[in-house]
């Protein structure tokens, strides 16, 4: 080989090299998230036109990202960590990824169930995780809460979500928080005692299956019903609120906190004080018909023509905290 | 073929005294060895990275495994592993069998397309035979109608048959590519002995044929069922419980990393422990063929075979490809073509791009120690190209952990070198790169070391007789020898890059999302007719490397 080629050859690689090591622009703002693209980039499209503040977003599945945040340390470019559930979002504040903040305007406009005791994390949107039922073969009298579908008389007529879904994992560690592991880990039993048919991967297979008939009754959360009827205004299905004579609908945030080495912590506040304000609220929530966490803001028509409900007003660290014996209880009752 | 122990000895005569006599580096070909030696540790570093973990006693979530999962998933993973096993052996063998030694109405298509069911990721296929075939699905829900009842019985596909036979429909090319070119390799001296001690067909088959493209054949197999083990997107649609499925329950639902990367390793030393077994049992036996590509004389298949075979062949392509993408198109048209943006442009050419950089560091890297592990076949080679191959077991996003680890201290270490320079090469396109290669190389290896098998020793010793350097043998005489068989391993590995999603995930720069990312973003909410749009252009990228292994390695 020549010495021109050689020169050539490494100035190619200097090149290339260049090109694929990652160099980015440092002052926009950079957001890691679980919660997926289509829902948050019109938000961040929304909040550069408005501000002209460009955001960086990586999306991920909730473990990865935060051992990518874990390992990344100080170097770390992200300022915000945003999940769809507050579980993981109480893990990341448990190992120290996010930072304290004290903003009265987040305060003000999230309501204190729905975000840290410490203000290490935002609860943004609300989900509500509740009953749905096949309207052809159930009335909503013969319903009442998620404890009481595993009664007898729904024997080899309920249909649920997978157990690895953090979503279930929520809903039965704020069963704990209520009844304590004995009784709960009897209620899940008695729901597998019930099952029409092994737990599904996801919310919208339960929602055809119960529309086809194989179910009668199941455990969605509400955006997954809103998108069914959406989508099929006809299908005889129907939502319940459960538990309204007691403790309140499970509910979930989809969240954000900033994380502990941002390096552009107040516009990171500031952004996330904008998310909880009442226009973004709204692009926030509608995009997937969620529940704005800002009480004052009103959600999308779909939504409000479910009615109101009373919510399970523990707060949600609770969820994060019994994670891990939620889990440990529906393997031991044989939930899948 | 007698000849060959003779040549053994030769060789060991050759090389052990000199071995001996300058010690192992500074020994005949040292460097290359040592080369070999440094890519299996560079392979493995991201493995090691998890033994620390071990320093760690994590006996809550072992003894809560111990007491609940573990007999379920222990025999989950036995099942699966050997119904998949069997599926892609018979099917790929069979079919290999059927398209490269008989002649049956619809040959020349099936041969070629029985390959693009490659292109279809496992996690692709598995929502949509799901989609179609579960209770609430287009063929139950019309056959009720028909039948005018709510309880019919249909068998339950998301079961056990169910993962088993998504898993071998979408994983059997492999098996069949790879016998599918021994097959082709050895050509017409096989049939034509076979024919002259008055062997019929199946004995050919199953004396001659099979026997000589065992490592071949176990390449293959090794490859499907390493997949299946590490699978986890299928396996969570299915809500089947593995052994990977309980890695990652500790990690992501029982937030505990360290209890991942134990179980992790012990999947690993299991496959590795698989893998040698294999190879013990292979024995000392080589087959050399020196025939050409010519397979001129295949068997007439008439009558009720020929349509055995034509039906057989149709049946499978129907149900790995032909309804699968059906399905998807009938997605697509339904949900409307609105997500189909001009991003779409970027996602297809940051796919296509990583594809290629990863097939040829891949495929450089498997060569090289596929070359060197036939040149010095003692225990240290041999041991390294185990340890470099390991990855494709490895539940991918406990391995894009591992590669992120490795980067992010190295980023300290250049940073403290040179003062300050942030995240360089985790979160690269370098971290992605190296993930693929750690990822892929059993990939590579498999048909790079299949075809490094039809060399025999006489052409390397005559060329080392006359004076070529191992430069010049490898430069002038296998690589043109090894063209087809590189071929393949690139474009596997290709095609297995444009599948990839848990360490993409991870370890891609920002602003560099690929089509498997774009399913991920539909799939993570449940949006399975949405996912239909990426998947479906990712099968039609995927196809084009497909067809252009097959009009490289058909005739």
């Amino acid at each position: 080989m020549t010495h021109l080629k050689r020169n050539a050859l490494g100035i190619a690689l200097c090149g290339w090299l260049a090109m694929i090591s990652n160099v980015h622009a440092a002052d926009d703002l950079v957001v890691y998230s679980a919660r997926n693209e289509q829902l948050i980039k019109p938000l961040f499209d929304a909040y550069e036109k408005e501000t002209g503040t460009h955001i960086k977003f990586l999306t991920g599945k909730e473990g990865p990202l935060l051992e990518r945040l874990k390992a990344e340390g100080a170097r770390t470019p992200a300022d915000i960590l945003m999940t769809v559930d507050a579980g993981n979002l109480w893990q990341a504040a448990q190992s120290g990824l996010l930072a304290k903040v004290d903003s009265r305007i987040l305060n003000e406009n999230i309501p204190a169930h729905l975000r840290d005791p410490d203000g290490q994390w935002y609860g943004l949107s609300v989900r509500a995780r509740t009953i749905v039922y096949n309207t052809k073969k159930v009335k909503p009298a013969d319903l009442s809460t998620y404890e009481a579908l595993g009664d007898a008389k729904w024997q080899g007529r309920l249909c649920l979500r997978s157990s690895k879904k953090v979503y279930n994992q929520s809903m039965v560690a704020m069963m704990i928080a209520h009844h304590g592991e004995a009784q709960t880990e009897a209620v899940v039993k008695s729901w597998v005692k019930n099952l029409a048919t092994t737990p599904f991967s996801d919310d919208d297979s339960l929602l055809n299956a119960m529309a086809a008939g194989q179910c009668d009754v199941g455990i969605v959360n509400n955006y997954y019903f809103g998108r069914f009827q959406r989508k099929t205004p006809d299908a005889p299905v129907n939502i319940f609120w459960a538990n309204q004579a007691s403790n309140g609908v499970h509910v979930n945030v989809s969240g954000a906190g900033v994380t502990k080495h941002a390096k552009h912590r107040n516009a990171a506040v500031k952004f996330l004080e904008w998310l909880s304000s009442d226009k973004a609220q709204n692009l926030f929530a509608d995009a997937n018909l969620e529940f704005p966490a800002n009480p004052k803001v009103k959600p999308d028509p779909i939504v409000t023509s479910w009615g109101p409900f009373k919510q399970d007003t523990i707060n949600l660290a609770e969820a994060g905290k019994l994670q891990t014996r939620a889990v440990m209880l529906m393997d031991r009752a044989g939930y899948k | 073929m007698t000849t060959q122990p003779a040549i053994e000895q030769v060789r060991v005569a050759y090389t052990v005294p000199v071995a001996k006599r300058r010690g192992w580096l500074f020994s005949h070909g040292g460097a290359w060895r040592l080369t070999g030696v440094l890519i299996a540790v560079l392979t493995a570093l991201p493995l090691l990275m998890l033994l620390p973990a071990w320093l760690t006693a994590e006996d809550e979530v072992w003894r809560h495994l111990a007491d609940t999962l573990l007999v379920d998933l222990l025999r989950n993973t036995a099942v699966l592993t050997l119904g998949v096993g069997v599926g892609v052996f018979v099917l790929g063998v069979g079919l290999a069998w059927l398209t490269a030694m008989c002649e049956f109405p619809g040959r020349r298509i099936f041969d070629w397309a029985l390959m693009l069911p490659l292109g279809i990721p496992t996690y692709v296929l598995a929502f949509v035979f799901i989609g179609f075939l579960d209770f609430s699905g287009p063929i139950q829900s019309s056959l009720r109608t028909l039948f005018d009842t709510d309880t019919l019985w249909f068998p339950p596909i998301r079961s056990e048959g169910g993962v088993i036979a998504v898993m071998v429909l979408a994983l059997y090319p492999y098996v069949y590519m790879l016998a599918r070119a021994a097959f082709l390799g050895q050509g017409r001296n096989v049939l034509e002995s076979g024919r002259v001690l008055g062997l019929n067909p199946w004995q050919v088959f199953f004396r001659i044929s099979l026997p000589m493209a065992r490592p071949a054949i176990a390449a293959g197999v090794a490859l499907a069922l390493m997949e299946t083990l590490a699978d986890f997107g299928a396996m969570t649609i299915f809500n089947y419980d593995t052994f990977t499925t309980a890695i990652y329950k500790a990690w992501f639902d029982l937030f505990n990393l360290p209890a991942a990367a134990q179980l992790s390793t012990l999947l690993l030393l299991f496959v590795a422990l698989a893998l040698v077994a294999e190879r013990q049992s292979r024995g000392r036996a080589r087959f050399y063929s020196g025939g050409k590509h010519a397979s001129a004389q295949r068997y007439q298949l008439t009558g009720k075979h020929a349509w055995l075979a034509s039906g057989s062949a149709a049946l499978v392509l129907a149900l790995a490809f032909l309804i699968p993408v059906a399905q998807l198109v009938v997605w697509v048209v339904r949900t409307g073509m609105a997500d189909l943006d001009e991003r779409y442009l970027e996602f297809v050419s940051h796919t296509l791009l990583l594809g290629v950089m990863g097939a040829l560091l891949t495929v450089a890297c498997a060569l090289l120690l596929a070359y060197i592990r036939k040149q010095w076949p003692d225990n240290i080679t041999r041991f390294s190209t185990q340890l470099a191959t390991l990855g494709y077991a490895m539940p991918g996003a406990v391995l894009a952990v591992g590669i992120m680890l490795l980067f992010t201290w190295m980023d300290a270490g250049i940073e403290i070198m040179t003062g300050g320079t942030g995240l360089l090469l985790s979160s690269s396109v370098i971290a992605l790169l190296f993930a693929y290669l750690v990822r892929f190389l059993a990939v590579a290896h498999g048909p790079v070391e299949s075809a490094l098998e039809r060399i025999t020793p006489s052409i390397q010793q005559a060329a080392r007789s006359l004076g070529a350097s191992h430069r010049e043998v490898l430069w002038r005489i296998y690589l043109p020898v090894l063209r087809p068989g590189l071929l393949t391993a690139a474009l596997l590995v290709f095609v297995d890059i444009m599948k990839e999603m848990p360490a993409t995930l991870l370890l891609r720069p920002f602003d560099w999302d690929t089509l498997a990312i774009r399913i991920f973003e539909m799939t993570s909410e449940g949006e399975w007719e949405r996912a239909a749009l990426p998947a479906l252009t990712l099968v039609l990228v995927g196809l084009i490397p497909v067809i252009l292994l097959v009009r490289r390695s058909g005739k």
